[in-house]
């Protein structure tokens, strides 16, 4: 029973730990005023009717949204077909790829800037401050993900039997891959993309160095907004923290 | 050098169905805008600076290391960086293990929201996050205001590297839970039974049995817990405007600052902070496998 008692104060602690930041900001955008008392004066959704007028928070959301999304269909156009490729012809790459794409993964975002800026710069590809050098980056932000699940869900269908099978009923390579195969990664190819997505919405590093004011995404216009009124910025936050919780839930309703 | 080796691999395996490059060219042609967007933006980049790193006016030469080596500005922003990421990494470390091992004891409802809130606030980082903590114990923060009033306290300092372990912790905690968490799985109940039907404290049985049983997991989540925080810009830069001396800040302040940009002594900086990385993995690796020799 006393053990009961301390796992529960526990579990508790943690929630409040983990909401209590979230919480604050919450309320912080719903009320119009609040200085020097324990709760707001006066709840309003002003600073959320003031926000989403802002032409500016608007442009910077749907650059946000065009760059992310033309990301994830890019990567999903290059990305599938090179998983099946590696697992259907050269199972034997997959150990090599398994590796390649954790470097994106293990190396810091301000390392890679460094280089994309001094070789986008100039020269043949002049990409800088452009959303083409985002495109870029974030392929390899998703990359790890969506290889690993494309990679598991491979893994948990036998490829080459189903491949088979097909081949016999007359069905070419390609044919086969599209009509039996890609159902069979759907679900896994979904789920890693709606978290890939709040992944990248959540970029501010190469957003701010490489395309900058040039292509201003929403976590630049979140940044550049730091002066305005604490309770605009909070309901910005918040717009923000909601849209990618709705991404999480698409997450857990595809990967179920 | 790959091509002859790896179909013969497959067609070992499969007889049937040989599989070689020249059969399956078009194949392969499928895997080149992989490794030419791997290139462009991956290797390429890490190649620039592993080379411009060691490029100095006056050409190849170590001056960029000796440089930053011997300059106390360089040196205080390893020594930040380093502290804020070894504090934020253990206490997070802590407060992930303590939630994790109690998530498993309580019941499935209650565990369940726990994930959820786990999973939803995982998102919360970067700039969001340092904005949230600045309307929560900012100057004129909630929190700060009234433990002001109560007389508690004359003010937090978020802006110091207390603050910065605040938010780091705060960000680093999510990321434990969901790392430690199905490690627990692995702990037998029976065992902590066995341990104290034969006189075993509670304290006895984790450093006996349940500690070393987790130890991979734990320094696995640490090593991932630190890199995630020595590689952090966006949270510390959104909080101080890039004023508070960081390795991240520092790389980002000389390619794309007001004043002097020197991409060289960037690159040198990434390549130390890599480094580092590899220091700490290392150290890491070696302390497991002392401690699972002494385990045995």
């Amino acid at each position: 029973m006393r053990a009961d008692i301390y796992h529960r104060g526990v579990v508790t602690m943690l929630i409040v730990l983990l909401t209590v930041p979230v919480l604050a900001t919450l309320l912080y955008s719903f009320s119009e005023h609040w200085s020097a008392t324990i709760l707001p004066d006066d709840l309003s959704l002003v600073w959320y009717l003031q926000l989403w007028q802002d032409s500016a928070f608007l442009a910077a959301f749907g650059r946000s949204l065009a760059v992310c999304l033309g990301t994830l269909l890019l990567s999903t156009l290059i990305i599938v077909p090179a998983v099946f490729v590696v697992f259907y012809h050269f199972p034997a790459l997959d150990k090599l790829m398994n590796a390649l794409i954790l470097i994106p993964f293990a190396v810091p975002p301000v390392v890679t800037s460094v280089g994309l800026l001094n070789i986008y710069a100039d020269g043949p590809l002049n990409i800088t401050g452009t959303p083409w050098i985002l495109v870029g980056c974030y392929f390899t932000i998703a990359l790890p993900f969506m290889y690993r699940s494309l990679a598991n869900s491979l893994s948990s269908i036998n490829v080459r039997e189903l491949m088979d099978a097909a081949h016999l009923l007359g069905a070419s390579t390609s044919i086969a891959f599209l009509l039996v195969i890609l159902p069979n990664l759907r679900k896994g190819l979904m789920a890693s993309l709606f978290l890939a997505f709040s992944f990248l919405l959540g970029d501010f590093v190469f957003a701010n160095l490489l395309a900058g004011s040039n292509y201003e995404t929403l976590q630049v216009y979140l940044y550049n907004m730091r002066q305005t009124s604490g309770h605009f910025t909070s309901a910005i936050v918040m717009s923000y923290f909601l849209f990618t919780l709705f991404l999480t839930w698409l997450t857990a309703r595809f990967s179920k | 050098m790959k091509t002859t080796s790896i179909p013969l691999g497959s067609q070992a395996a499969v007889p049937l169905l040989p599989h070689g490059w020249r059969r399956h060219w078009p194949a392969a042609l499928l895997l080149l805008p992989f490794f030419i967007m791997l290139t462009l933006f991956c290797l390429a980049p890490m190649g620039w600076v592993l080379l411009n790193s060691v490029q100095s006016e006056q050409g190849l030469s170590l001056a960029n290391y000796s440089d930053i080596l011997s300059s106390p500005f360089y040196r205080q922003a390893f020594d930040n960086s380093l502290r804020i990421s070894v504090w934020s990494s253990i206490i997070g470390l802590v407060i992930s293990l303590l939630g994790a091992a109690s998530l498993r004891r309580i019941s499935g409802r209650l565990r369940r929201l726990v994930v959820s809130i786990t999973n939803m606030t995982s998102n919360l980082t970067g700039v969001p996050l340092a904005f949230a903590f600045i309307i929560l114990v900012g100057t004129n923060g909630a929190l700060t205001l009234l433990l002001r009033k109560w007389g508690l306290i004359e003010g937090l300092r978020l802006y110091s590297s207390n603050g910065l372990i605040l938010i780091y912790t705060y960000f680093q905690i999510p990321l434990g839970v969901l790392l430690l968490y199905p490690a627990f799985d692995s702990l037998d109940d029976d065992w902590q039974a066995a341990a104290s039907l034969l006189g075993a404290k509670l304290w006895q049985y984790w450093y006996y049995v349940g500690l070393p049983v987790l130890a991979p997991t734990i320094f696995g989540t640490f090593i991932l817990l630190f890199a995630n925080a020595i590689g952090a810009y966006a949270s510390a830069y959104a909080l101080t405007q890039g004023n508070f001396n960081l390795i991240t800040v520092r790389i980002a302040s000389l390619i794309s600052g007001d004043i002097l940009l020197e991409p060289n002594m960037a690159a040198a900086l990434s390549v130390l902070l890599m480094l580092m990385l590899l220091l700490v993995t290392i150290v890491n690796q070696w302390l497991l496998k002392k401690g699972v020799r002494h385990a045995r």
